[in-house]
């Protein structure tokens, strides 16, 4: 069975132990602008979401990518950039409607959410388990790829 | 079933495949007029500055994979559609039957009528064969002059400044990449190249190119000739739509397709570059000429003709840009439809965006600077819902695009 991150804003605190665990795992570092999720926070209204890919079957970034260097991890469901075939035309980052696929200057290719494998560290330090690993089924991210393939400009069909 | 597609480029290629996947008992031939490996146009340019081999720019990178999913590739050039009986026939006279056809033929580059034009060293960045031409040329320090600063050659300026070249270029109009940009960003965009050493001949126009001395010359209608071992050509592009001419298939900038991407003809489908569809949310029809369309009308058109009940509401123009750096993009109705806009300038730090509304909806927005989460601009114009609340705040401050998508969608 597959699973995907399933996120409870409600439990977020606002830490970002999600995102500095993130932006190690990925890069190397601990910065919170590597990092591929992101915790936006909303003040006005006392509210943490963590935002990242959800590994949407639309693939919108995979369908624009001029030169194949998104695929599809088998395993995990994750769509992975292959740096070494990414030649950094940023094509994938304005096509992806979540804005969940981002440039990397100084590495001149783009970086998104790969599930780290099939062990997402976001999950590992999240102290609230307000990020989840859950089977794919029910996770309450389906509500936001119904959303956006009401929204979206015409691909609705499950093909 | 028997499919035929013309065209082996992004549209073609995805068509194929979404053909294959919904229907395991097709018949699908695709036709390549640019040799064996289907590859992409828009990867050319890190072809030119050595990033990729030419491999690096196949569209896909398994050697067998058209042929595992069972689609064959007929490397040649289609000369005539007959529409019935109904069969397409190549330049070497080989005739292929179709039961429904889809055109994918993409565009080629317009030739501005100016004399000299067909001098060697003068070129477009369109094919393979020209970035190899282009490639010979642009050494270090040789003197290259870009015809055109539009989306294109602003594209590959950024790749002959890798090269480490001289460069000049020569736009007609008052900005840089005028139809993607408006004033204040095309003067940044301008400002930028200046300072990277690029010198930008704004509202000129090259009148000849001959010959002098060894070096080709480019004169322009005001100043002085500029000297080059290289030109380029980038001033725009026409639909590839000459071998349709006596069929009676309805066509203007590019074949007329309906909401279903069929053509005039019921059995005939058109997508991508070669295609005038419909613009996302409006009642216009348009040829964009970018890789997005490409894809989703090469898949659109495919389902469509397969008969798969879908939906489409037009494809959204958008753009990104890097420009020596400077990365830019723009998402459709950039220029307004005569709603509230907001705006944001950082002239020191090259940063800005502007947002165009119709009512509480975005419509449209131009970002320099900015890369960080940018496709939410694209999910909040696709947005079906009203912006609410959000609209106030992004008339405050433009910049919260990805705090008011993410809010609006929880
Ligand atoms: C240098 C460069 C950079 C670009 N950068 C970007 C970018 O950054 N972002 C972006 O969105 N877009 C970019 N584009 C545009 C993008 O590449 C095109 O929009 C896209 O390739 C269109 O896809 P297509 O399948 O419709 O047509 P094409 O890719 O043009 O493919 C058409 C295919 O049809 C074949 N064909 C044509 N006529 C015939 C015939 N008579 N018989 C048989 N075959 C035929 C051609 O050989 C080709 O294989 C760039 C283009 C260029 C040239």
């Amino acid at each position: 069975m597959q699973k995907s991150l399933n996120i409870n804003p409600d439990k977020c605190t606002g830490c970002a132990q999600c995102e500095l665990a993130c932006s190690y795992e990925s890069e190397g570092v601990f910065n919170l602008s590597k990092s591929r999720i992101k915790v936006f926070k909303f003040h006005d209204e006392g509210r943490f979401v963590p935002y990242t890919c959800t590994q949407c079957s639309e693939a919108w970034c995979q369908q624009a990518c001029p030169v194949d260097a998104i695929t599809l991890d088998l395993a995990t469901g994750a769509k992975i950039v292959n740096d070494a075939t990414c030649v950094g035309c940023k094509v994938c980052t304005i096509a992806c409607p979540f804005g969940t696929i981002n440039y990397i200057a100084d590495k001149g290719v783009v970086a998104k959410c790969d599930l780290c494998g099939g062990d997402p560290e976001c999950v590992k330090v999240c102290p609230t388990n307000a990020i989840t690993f859950v089977d794919a089924n029910w996770t309450g991210l389906d509500k936001m790829r119904n959303w956006a393939m009401k929204t979206d400009s015409g691909s609705q069909a499950s093909a | 079933m028997k499919y035929v597609i013309i065209g082996a480029g992004p549209a073609g290629v995805v068509a194929a495949e979404t053909l294959r996947k919904n229907d395991l008992s097709a018949d699908i031939t695709m036709i390549s007029g640019e040799g064996p490996y289907p590859h992409s146009r828009m990867a050319i340019p890190y072809f030119l500055t050595g990033r990729i081999e030419e491999s690096g720019t196949w569209l896909r990178k398994n050697e067998d994979h058209f042929e595992n999913l069972g689609i064959t590739i007929v490397d040649g050039c289609v000369s005539h559609v007959d529409t019935a009986p109904r069969k397409v026939t190549l330049d070497e006279g080989q005739v292929l039957e179709y039961d429904k056809l889809l055109i994918a033929s993409g565009a080629s580059p317009l030739r501005p009528p100016v004399p000299g034009l067909d001098r060697p060293g003068v070129y477009h960045c369109w094919t393979l064969e020209d970035s190899r031409n282009i490639v010979q040329r642009a050494a270090p320090g040789s003197d290259v002059v870009l015809m055109g600063a539009g989306f294109i050659g602003c594209i590959i300026l950024e790749a002959m400044l890798e090269r480490g070249v001289n460069l000049t270029v020569i736009e007609a109009e008052d900005r840089m990449v005028p139809r993607m940009m408006n004033q204040t960003a095309g003067d940044m965009i301008k400002k930028w190249c200046l300072k990277k050493g690029v010198t930008v001949l704004t509202s000129t126009r090259a009148t000849s190119v001959d010959e002098a001395g060894g070096k080709l010359s480019v004169s322009v209608d005001k100043g002085d000739a500029v000297a080059a071992d290289l030109v380029v050509v980038a001033t725009g592009v026409k639909s590839n739509t000459g071998f349709l001419e006596d069929t009676g298939i309805k066509m203007e900038e590019g074949i007329l397709i309906d909401d279903n991407f069929c053509s005039s003809d019921s059995n005939i489908y058109a997508a991508g570059d070669c295609a005038k569809g419909r613009e996302y949310g409006s009642d216009s029809w348009v040829m964009h000429a970018i890789q997005p369309t490409a894809t989703e009308h090469g898949r659109q058109a495919a389902l469509n003709m397969i008969g798969v009940p879908v939906t489409y509401q037009g494809s959204l123009s958008m753009n990104v840009l890097d420009t020596a750096g400077l990365i830019s993009a723009s998402f459709g109705k950039w220029d307004g439809v005569g709603g509230d806009h907001a705006e944001s300038i950082d002239q020191d730090n090259f940063r800005y965006l502007r947002l165009e509304f119709d009512d509480d909806h975005l419509v449209g927005a131009l970002s320099l600077g900015r890369t960080d989460r940018i496709g939410c601009i694209r999910g909040l114009i696709q947005r079906a819902k009203p912006l609410g609340v959000w609209k106030a705040r992004l008339m405050a401050n433009p910049n919260l695009v990805a705090e008011a998508f993410v809010g609006l969608s929880q």
